[in-house]
């Protein structure tokens, strides 16, 4: 691993982290009035893959979106502002979690809705080859999305077309309480490539450096027409669904924390270090570097304007450039 | 009479009409041994196990089909779909299919089937989990929407929804549900297609769907104490819809505004404007008027959500400035 790859992989994850656990802070406070679903112990699977894209490639996200949006180069600034409702937010507070939008650096949405986002990003993928532009289009979606209708239509679709797409499953074995175990007739959904006649990996989705090779072969193979890739992230958020939402029930605490023990941050900080790319050192400087940007974005956010009521009409339809 | 929220008081009818019927099955997302998103299903897994408390996966169009076969067979389906904006994949099943069975049938199959969930803009939802859509429910024949708005009326109409047979789609306000109202004992049902005078008056009929019934009977509350009488009417289903309800009331008042959080092109308040017009024009004073929510998506932002729907302030301005017309 080269040394500004890993530390790459590094500070992007702990963007997300330190961000999120601002925003899950903001929260309690009051600062974020809708829904906020973290991406807590899932950020080396957006950070692996994006580190492969450019700022034209494009990124169709979930309901589980900040982690996705950070590392497509939104931002903390835009993300918090958008949660706590202001009009310099990414979506200038139309949309608060589940609907970040910057088009501008290829972050084409977060959605409420569950499996959308597959079949858009297949739309994306038809584009470049259409006007045959080098870019992919990458789909990140849930376990749970894995079975609606939308992965099938739209991984099939993009297999015969042979699509620049990255489908990237992220498994992290529920759906809200539902585990995917129950919910799938096999669980194991990379597999389901075969039926596609595409390639299905599956990654260790909680170590950065895995995801970052197999994100970097499929984009390879996308930008080459090959057609596209199903990756399976195999991985688990470590905080409630949704911040606020009861935690019980459904999952063990030794679960919790085994999946806590392969925290990919600290995982890879282990490795850097292990394998002597980076130094002591070198993880102070991009701890003290994040922290204080977030520390600064979380401010500007806070402090932000509201939007004008009398804006709420704006953009239904086009308005001219 | 016992006093009970609307969540409740519908799981109270689900309950009851599951005890006394083996074919109803509920089908929806975390509604098993999780009770449901917003508690609809609690206790009810571990009284009727999996099989009748089935949780899906998010496969929307697929379950809604599935339950659409289901009916033709002879059992009887409860969809619990958390929000409206969820089943908006499942149309084709629900318009192609669903509504149009009994007629394709030419009347030998019966489709007793609930579709049931969350509608309405508020608490900073934003445009994925703030739909209504009504309105277009309403435009489909062979479908029933019921859209109560008190704890009698959704254990009520509920269980008519459950002793019937037809499609029924059961809306209910997500600003409701924590409302707590009497309900009687006995086993009740409540019609559809008959509207409910939330608060009589004279002066002004208004006529609410869902959340802004609530928000009529406070506005008319402010206007009593200025000497204005607003007779207030809660439809109950928007299809059927009870119509002869609001004529009378039309007849007493000479003046009718509709309010409504759905859009207002092609809507509800359309539709009864439009009967009114034709079967109550002689009895009108003033113009019909319409108070909807805005024709745009709904944004997240609280400034700019309280901007779109008909607040107690805008209503009552409203229907003060129709009494003064
Ligand atoms: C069409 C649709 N159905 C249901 C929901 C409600 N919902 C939101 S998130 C979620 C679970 C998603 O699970 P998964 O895809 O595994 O993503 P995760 O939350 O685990 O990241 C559900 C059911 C929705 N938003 N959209
Ligand atoms: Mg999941």
């Amino acid at each position: 691993m080269e040394k500004d790859t890993g530390l790459l992989l590094y500070r992007n994850m702990l963007l997300i982290r330190m961000s999120e656990e601002r925003l899950a802070q903001s929260r309690q406070a009051g600062l974020v009035h809708g829904a906020c679903h973290t991406y807590v112990g899932e950020e080396a699977v957006a950070t692996g893959v994006c580190a492969h894209l450019n700022q034209d490639d494009m990124v169709f996200s979930t309901h589980r979106g900040h982690g996705h949006a950070l590392a497509k180069g939104v931002s903390p600034f835009e993300v918090m502002a958008e949660l706590y409702g202001r009009e310099t937010g990414c979506s200038h507070g139309r949309g608060g979690s589940m609907h970040l939008f910057k088009p501008e650096v290829g972050l084409m949405g977060t959605s409420g809705i569950v499996g959308p986002c597959i079949l858009q990003a297949a739309g994306a993928g038809y584009t470049f080859k259409l006007l045959g532009k080098p870019n992919v289009a990458v789909a990140f979606f849930g376990d749970g999305a894995s079975n609606n209708g939308a992965f099938h239509e739209g991984v099939n679709l993009a297999a015969i077309y042979k699509l620049p797409v990255l489908f990237v499953c992220e498994n992290n074995l529920y759906a809200t309480e539902v585990p995917s175990s129950y919910s799938s007739g096999n669980p194991d959904i990379y597999q389901r490539a075969i039926g596609y006649g595409i390639p299905g990996v599956k990654v260790d989705g909680n170590d950065a450096w895995e995801m970052f090779l197999a994100a970097g072969e499929a984009v390879r193979r996308a930008r080459a027409g090959e057609g596209p890739t199903l990756i399976e992230a195999k991985t688990y958020r470590t905080r409630a669904h949704s911040e606020g939402m009861r935690d019980v029930g459904y999952r063990t605490q030794e679960e919790v924390e085994s999946w806590k023990a392969r925290d990919p941050i600290k995982m890879l900080r282990d490795r850097l270090l292990r394998d002597h790319t980076a130094d002591e050192d070198d993880i102070d400087n991009v701890h003290n570097e994040v922290t204080a940007r977030v520390t600064d974005d979380h401010q500007r956010a806070a402090d932000s304007p509201w939007p004008k009521g009398s804006d709420a009409l704006s953009h239904v339809y086009f308005e001219g450039a | 009479m016992k006093e009970l929220t609307y969540t409740v008081a519908a799981r109270e009818a689900l309950d009851e009409e599951m005890a006394r019927d083996p074919r109803i099955f509920v089908m929806g997302e975390g509604i098993g041994k999780r009770g449901g998103n917003f508690n609809t299903t609690l206790g009810l897994y571990e009284k009727y196990g999996p099989l009748r408390l089935c949780d899906t996966p998010i496969a929307e169009r697929g379950f809604i089909g599935l339950a659409v076969g289901a009916a033709m067979s002879g059992s009887i389906p409860v969809i619990d779909f958390m929000m409206v904006d969820f089943i908006l994949d499942a149309m084709g099943e629900i318009i192609n299919q669903m509504a149009k069975m009994q007629y394709m049938s030419s009347g030998r199959l019966r489709m007793p089937m609930v579709l049931r969930g969350c509608i309405g803009i508020g608490g900073a939802a934003a445009t994925h989990h703030s739909g209504s859509y009504y309105s277009i429910f309403s435009n489909i024949p062979g479908l029933r929407v019921i859209v109560p708005t008190t704890p009698a009326d959704v254990k009520g109409m509920f269980r008519t929804a459950l002793r019937g047979n037809d499609p029924v789609i059961m809306l209910e306000h997500k600003n409701l549900l924590s409302n707590k109202g009497l309900v009687p004992d006995e086993d009740y049902t409540t019609p559809f297609g008959q509207a409910r005078i939330a608060r009589a008056g004279k002066h002004v009929t208004a006529v609410g769907v869902a959340l802004t019934v609530q928000k009529c009977v406070q506005a008319a509350e402010v206007l009593a104490k200025q000497g204005i009488e607003v007779e207030v009417i809660d439809p109950r289903s928007t299809s059927p819809l009870d119509i002869a309800t609001i004529l009378q009331s039309v007849k007493k008042t000479g003046r009718l505004m509709i309010v409504d959080d759905a859009f207002e092109p092609c809507g509800f308040g359309a539709e009864v404007s439009a009967q009114v017009g034709a079967h109550g024009f002689d009895d009108l004073d003033a113009p019909i008027r319409r108070l909807s929510g805005a024709f745009a998506p709904t944004p997240y932002s609280p400034p700019l959500e309280q901007e779109i729907v008909p607040s107690v302030e805008t209503i009552t301005k409203a229907l003060y400035d129709l009494v003064k017309e």
